[in-house]
């Protein structure tokens, strides 16, 4: 991760689209909401991040996680609201990265997995312009990050699902992404490949990233994370998991799809029965 | 053996007939390799049919020079790639089924304009399904200067090209512009097919943009060795394709596309014999160990 420190020092940073505001947060929301002719994806969802944290998404299929994630990364526009990162609308900035669900992406595309890596930096590029050396250097070093430099010519179908995942991280941080909106990176994959996702988390964390990782697994985001959002178009709870997954919360974001075991302790067993691969919305 | 190779070039029609396929072959894959990966066949198909219209008001209002007709269509192919673009995103209705409206009633058009003229079938006939025997100098000119213009431009925006085309979310993140970026592959596929029109014809257009490309796609795994590789399969099917037609007597068109067609099933046969063969011996690897 030495590199992430050596790129803050050199002059990428001073290309950026719009310069930091100092002191802003790195992720303002207020009363976002987003409709599809009639139908609404988001209702009035209002919050703030701080730098360097780590935040679970969790809510139903249709809950708007993918849509609020469109709109933080500035390629959605809210039909109301705004969003504010570092203090100015997110279409001026390059360092949000979003990172698609594996079942979004056509992985038959003719590409290798340096290739998909080396897109990351073509916001850096100049029109006309080809990747210099020290691209190539940034997407070596972005490969050894997630571990993946030994692979760096496979073309993409020929890797498991988990490695598919470090390749889109990797492409993340060749973009020099501060905030990182991962979609779903952990359905599908087996538990020593999240494992190695969640170390990866760790070294982001070291370097200040921000990330936001939706989910389905409501277990993982109380364990793994500092807070977690449940959403279901409207927002129903931002804080540790503590203060978010109570029963009344629970129950009002997933109704019926959600068995709620009460155990001696106390606590509540909890298990979100609705989670399918490939949300649409 | 070399005589039936040397004969057909004693006459110039041919010669200028094959370095016209050969270049629109080349022109035609290179694009097609975006038209492949990003499913845009129908678009193509469409498009070709669209400037029907434009080609049948150069054909009358030039009283059937091929300089009108040939700026003719070009004006109408970048308006209905626009129009078909600007019309798919705006409304309602799914983009096939615009697509499938305007290319319907446009081609109709086309057809009753030049229905006008007393000699319309022979006419129709080669704009529908080319005359690549009937290529003269001043038309190989218009093809290498469009031809340059586009292989050019699929060049300087290749790196945009191929982020707006494998991950259209990233190049908005990117803050690339991606609609213009659209917009621009939709005008260069226009021109290729104007430039393509008297070698294979509208009708069978979308066989060059698709067929050459579909096969590389089958033999490898990298974009800019698909796109070269496209190039000669293309090429090699404009060369094979004419020689038959000189042979065996039939239409030059259709020939070259026979070609293309013959040789994507070639290949993908052989590569799934490959495959079974691969997962096979793979297979009673593992019941050995």
């Amino acid at each position: 991760m030495a590199f992430l420190e050596k790129l803050r020092r050199s002059d990428y940073l001073i290309r950026q689209h719009h310069p930091h505001e100092v002191g802003a947060p790195i992720l303002r929301a207020a009363n976002l909401s987003v409709r599809y002719e009639n139908v609404s994806a988001l209702e009035d969802v209002s919050f703030e991040l701080e730098e360097g944290e780590r935040l679970a998404v969790v809510g139903p299929n249709g809950a708007g996680k993918s849509t609020l994630f469109k709109v933080i990364a500035g390629v959605q526009n809210p039909t109301e609201g705004q969003v504010h990162v570092y203090g100015h609308e997110p279409g001026g900035h390059i360092c949000i990265a979003y990172v698609p669900q594996r079942s979004q992406v056509d992985w038959s595309f003719p590409v290798s997995v340096a290739d998909v890596v080396m897109m990351g930096r073509i916001g850096k590029l100049r029109l006309f312009r080809q990747p210099r050396r020290c691209d190539w250097d940034i997407v070596q070093d972005a490969l050894e990050v997630v571990r993946m430099q030994h692979l760096a010519k496979r073309q993409i179908s020929e890797l498991s699902g988990g490695q598919q995942q470090r390749v889109f991280i990797a492409r993340a941080l060749a973009q020099e992404a501060e905030l990182m909106l991962m979609d779903e990176p952990l359905s599908g994959l087996d538990i020593n490949s999240k494992n190695d996702i969640f170390q990866i988390f760790d070294k982001l964390r070291q370097h200040a990233v921000t990330i936001l990782v939706a989910m389905h697994d409501l277990q993982m985001a109380a364990e793994r994370f500092d807070r977690v959002m449940l959403l279901n178009v409207q927002l129903l709870g931002l804080g540790t998991p503590a203060e978010v997954f109570t029963s009344e919360k629970l129950v009002q974001a997933y109704g019926g799809h959600l068995r709620l075991i009460h155990t001696d302790e106390g606590v509540l067993a909890i298990e979100d029965t609705c989670c399918g691969e490939g949300e649409e919305v | 053996m070399i005589d039936l190779l040397l004969t057909p070039l004693q006459y110039s029609f041919m010669v200028r007939g094959l370095a016209a396929a050969v270049l629109v072959g080349v022109i035609c894959a290179t694009l097609g390799t975006y038209v492949v990966l990003r499913g845009m066949a129908f678009f193509g198909d469409a498009l070709a049919h669209a400037i029907l219209p434009g080609v049948a008001i150069g054909y009358l209002v030039g009283g059937g020079a091929r300089g009108s007709v040939f700026w003719w269509a070009l004006l109408t192919a970048v308006v209905s790639a626009i129009g078909i673009g600007t019309i798919s995103r705006s409304t309602k209705i799914k983009e096939d089924t615009a697509i499938g409206i305007v290319f319907a009633g446009t081609f109709a058009l086309g057809v009753a304009l030049i229905s006008t003229v007393r000699t319309y079938t022979a006419d129709l006939t080669h704009f529908l399904f080319g005359d690549v025997l009937g290529v003269r100098t001043s038309d190989l000119l218009l093809i290498v200067v469009f031809g340059s213009l586009i292989l050019i431009t699929v060049l300087a925006f290749y790196k945009e090209f191929l982020v707006v085309s494998f991950d259209p979310i990233l190049a908005k993140t990117l803050r690339l512009p991606t609609r213009a970026l659209d917009f621009l592959l939709m005008i260069l596929i226009a021109v290729a097919i104007v430039v393509s029109l008297q070698t294979v014809g509208l009708a069978l257009m979308v066989a060059m943009l698709v067929t050459p490309a579909a096969t590389a796609f089958l033999l490898t795994r990298r974009l800019p060795v698909m796109m070269v590789l496209g190039g000669i399969i293309a090429a090699a099917s404009g060369v094979v394709g004419l020689y038959l037609s000189f042979y065996i007597g039939i239409a030059s068109g259709a020939a070259i596309v026979l070609t293309c067609t013959a040789i994507f099933g070639i290949t993908w046969i052989v590569q799934t014999l490959r495959q079974h063969i691969l997962i096979r011996s793979r297979s009673s690897d593992e019941a050995r160990s």
